[in-house]
């Protein structure tokens, strides 16, 4: 065996956002030895950048709300092809595991009565989201990490994966390298969770951080896992788009919940123009009516700014393109005009949107509760993932576990906002929990010594390519040139031969990472780190091209230019990729599994 | 498009020096991507941390100009770019390399302080009822990112290196959002007196300076937590009292 640092643990998590913290902190629950692989610093995973709030029928703002609801919103969101055993265990179990985040000592902001105050959102009937105004996911990784602090879980900082371990057809640990000092670490374990988020770095303009690079889906694949949905990649309506320094970063959809509207440069409300028939009987078509709700009235129904987040984003390239955009290229998001409706606007504004003041302040020399904000589309969340067991959050791969955003099955073609941060503590305690049997019922693996040779050798070529003498090139351009490609060629609007040139550009892409090489040594080298990434990066990038090639219809958030219908086949049918015996990626489709009966009660007596 | 000079800090904890690098400055560029230009086009190997590039996640922290900032939230507009910009890690945590210093301290010593302690709930679904007013403060130190730059400008850390006696600021906005909270029934002022180190604070003020949330350290955390301490400690009828006590007791 290699002489690298052995770790043991019952159950080993990769990814320290809201999922792998909240997985970790119910396995330990559970008394087995817990590790948890962070690739950056503790409490700095993505899960901290989630702004809006948290999705659960507490039912505190309007007592009609319930699970029942919730499903038959998260299922109308997500086109009717999500996972629907998945959505009925979100809404059952996100109320709990949200009071459960304010027994642990999360302030969330409060109703006159005292109790957890809940805000609008897109697609979302009532008042839903559990906030604390607009830092909600600093409120909860921090909940989390320190709650979990004390449980006794090993946590180890600054450490990447390269490979999961297998004893035959189960996983049983990783190997990984400790990014600060650059040595090899071996991580033995029974069972194994990633939870490490997505991949919008394959993307150019991202609301993601840099290690948003879906490490995660690639592991599992590489592994032997199933990924499912990898077409569904949801652009965010409303990204900053000027400065180009920002561009991309998010801004919430908050902002249109608290009253925020989206206007054409001629100052035209162009939501109203297009409102989906689905959604139409619950949709506001007027903007005196969209006001009052966003105020609370709760005979009104929603404006249109706050429809799904795949038809605005469509809305809004609709706009650009047809030359109605801004000097930058987006449309306006306003909330500074509601000085016109309410007393001391700015006050509640910053009140309310304190980080987006701040954020549009410091970087963008933009007022918002004096001006309008600029905004267009930003890759933001990939709905897709590895496909697990609903209950138990088991991949096909024995002992592989998976939860969160690297998951597939909970969202469908479109996932609503709010309903991230709540998957993540749903199914990050299911996988915590069911791995930690997994752990107590299972031998310990053998970890091969040749796996972990190869695995490290792998890892180090890069080194052994002289960049400086100009015959190889670094990791930087190949990571940019596959980013300008995917937004190009496989974003918003989506069509055949666009993307088979994607396919193509991406099997050259292969041949250029396989080719990098790096400058300096191990210690804390980003250069190297970047190499590595760029395997996960084409990895996810060739899976989300391969499905979107395959989907000949547009739903949710896959649309096609030129299959701009949806098809009833393919509102039926999954689409599932896997590694095939000779390495290359194999693409199938499988029937959806049927609604049960009571739930589609549930979504015709919700229509 | 114009250009800015930089001298940033390469080296670990053997040694190193100032290198002298170029990048084009464009409109609204902020340090961190002047780093990043660095990072991809002259120097792949140059080592700081960052995530969000939002402000948000407190990674990139570093000293610009021999000011603490987070690189990501200083506009290149606000430097005077006709000397070159200074780019250097913090100094009150041992460096690692270039830009990235071991910051592991600040964990260790977040796990020694006690955790929260709620009372029982006041509903029987488990759930509390609290007034926005009373959550309102305690919010204020939660928007904590945890960038440690208080820490770094701290004099009882970076100059004395009191790190075995004084958790630093952000630990004590850490325990007064703790002590402050609402439904916590815990005690922390004995603690605060001793192991925490609190009456080295003598409030100069400069961590609250550098925060990049605007939390008002100082006055709304670190004194409280003084005057807690002081009123359980040092009361001077209190002390009375309890010295009568004693006496009684033999």
């Amino acid at each position: 065996m290699p002489d690298y640092p052995t770790h043991e643990h019952d159950v080993l998590i990769i990814g320290s956002g809201g999922a792998g913290l909240r997985a970790a902190i119910e396995a330990s629950a559970a008394a087995v030895k817990v590790g948890l692989v962070c690739k950056c610093l503790l409490g700095k995973a993505h899960t901290v950048m989630a702004e809006g709030g948290i999705a659960a029928a507490l039912a505190n703002v309007d007592e009609r709300d319930g699970w029942q609801v919730h499903f038959a919103d998260t299922m109308r969101g997500g086109q009717y092809v999500n996972n629907w055993r998945m959505a009925e265990l979100h809404a059952k179990e996100a109320p709990a595991r949200v009071r459960e985040l304010e027994a642990w000592g999360a302030l969330f902001d409060r109703t006159p009565d005292g109790r957890i105050l809940q805000r609008n959102f897109g697609g979302h009937k009532y008042p839903r989201l559990a906030h604390v105004g607009d830092r909600t996911g600093l409120e909860m990784i921090r909940t989390l990490q320190d709650h979990g602090v004390h449980l006794g879980i090993d946590v180890h900082m600054e450490v990447a994966i390269v490979e999961l371990l297998k004893d035959g057809d189960r996983v049983v640990g990783a190997l990984g390298y400790d990014r600060e000092r650059g040595q090899f670490k071996i991580f033995h374990a029974k069972a194994v969770v990633l939870a490490t988020g997505g991949i919008g770095k394959s993307y150019k303009i991202t609301s993601n951080s840099w290690d948003c690079t879906g490490d995660g889906h690639a592991l599992a694949y590489h592994a032997g896992a199933e990924l499912l949905d990898m077409e569904y990649v949801q652009f965010h309506p409303t990204g900053m788009v000027w400065p180009p320094s920002v561009c991309g970063m998010l801004v919430t959809e908050g902002v249109r919940g608290e009253g925020g509207i989206l206007t054409n440069k001629d100052g035209k409300r162009f939501m109203f123009d297009s409102i989906p028939d689905n959604y139409k009987a619950q949709t506001a078509d007027n903007e005196e009516e969209g006001w009052r709700y966003t105020q609370g009235d709760r005979n009104a129904r929603r404006p249109a700014e706050l429809l799904t987040r795949d038809h605005v984003a469509r809305c809004i390239v609709r706009e650009i393109k047809e030359g109605r955009g801004t000097p930058h290229g987006g449309v306006w998001l306003d909330i500074s005009w509601i000085k016109k409706r309410i007393p001391n606007a700015a006050e509640h504004i910053k009140r309310k949107l304190p980080s987006m003041y701040h954020q549009f302040k410091q970087l963008g020399d933009v007022d918002i509760t004096r001006e309008p904000m600029e905004v267009g589309p930003t890759t933001h969340y990939i709905m897709g993932g590895v496909r697990v067991n609903a209950d138990t959050q088991m991949s096909c791969v024995p002992g592989l576990f998976a939860a969160g955003e690297c998951a597939a099955g909970i969202n469908g073609a479109n996932r609503l906002g709010g309903n991230s941060l709540s998957d993540l503590l749903v199914f990050g305690k299911r996988a915590g929990e069911h791995a930690a049997k997994f752990a107590k019922e299972s031998k310990a693996g053998q970890i091969s010594a040749a796996q972990i040779e190869e695995g490290a050798r792998s890892a180090l070529e890069p080194f052994d390519r002289n960049v400086s003498a100009g015959q190889f090139e670094g990791p930087y351009q190949v990571q940019y040139d596959l980013q300008e490609m995917m937004q190009r060629e496989v974003g918003i609007v989506r069509r055949q031969d666009e993307m088979e040139r994607a396919l193509e550009g991406l099997a050259k892409l292969w041949e250029r990472a396989r080719r990098v090489g790096v400058t300096g040594h191990r210690q804390f080298n980003p250069g190297w780190h970047t190499a590595l990434d760029l395997r996960s990066l084409l990895t996810v990038s060739e899976a989300v091209t391969r499905a979107a090639i395959e989907r000949k219809e547009s739903r949710g958030a896959h649309f096609r230019e030129d299959f701009p219908d949806k098809d009833a086949t393919f509102g039926k049918t999954s689409l599932i990729l896997r590694k095939g015996p000779d390495g290359a990626m194999q693409l199938r489709r499988e029937p959806l599994p049927a609604l049960p009966d009571h739930l589609k009660k549930v979504i015709e007596e919700m229509k | 498009m114009s250009t800015a000079t930089f001298k940033i800090w390469r080296g670990d904890a053997t040694g190193g020096n100032f290198v002298d690098y170029t990048a084009q400055v464009s409109e609204g560029m902020v340090v961190l991507d002047a780093l990043h230009q660095i990072q991809a086009t002259q120097a792949n190997d140059l080592a700081c941390r960052w995530n969000c590039k939002a402000g948000k996640c407190g990674s990139c922290s570093a000293e610009v100009n021999g000011m603490p900032k987070l690189t990501c939230m200083t506009r290149m507009s606000q430097l005077p770019l006709d000397k070159p910009v200074t780019i250097e890690p913090m100094k009150a945590f041992p460096l690692v390399k270039d830009l990235v210093t071991d910051v592991s301290w600040n964990f260790a010593v977040k796990k020694k302080i006690k955790p929260f302690k709620p009372r029982a709930p006041d509903a029987p679904d488990g759930s509390w009822r609290m007034a926005q007013a009373d959550v309102d403060r305690v919010q204020e130190f939660r928007k904590c990112i945890e960038c440690f730059l208080c820490q770094d400008v701290c004099h009882v850390l970076r100059e004395h290196h009191k790190h075995d006696e004084f958790i630093g600021p952000r630990f004590l906005v850490y325990v007064a959002a703790l002590e402050m909270h609402p439904l916590d029934t815990e005690d922390r002022r004995a603690d605060l007196k001793q192991a925490h180190g609190i009456g080295l604070c003598n409030i100069t003020k400069c961590c609250t300076k550098v925060c990049p949330e605007n939390i008002t350290i100082t006055d709304n955390a670190i004194i409280p937590l003084k005057e807690r301490v002081v009123d359980g400690f040092y009361d001077p009828l209190r002390w009375l009292l309890n010295s009568a006590k004693k006496t009684l007791k033999r």
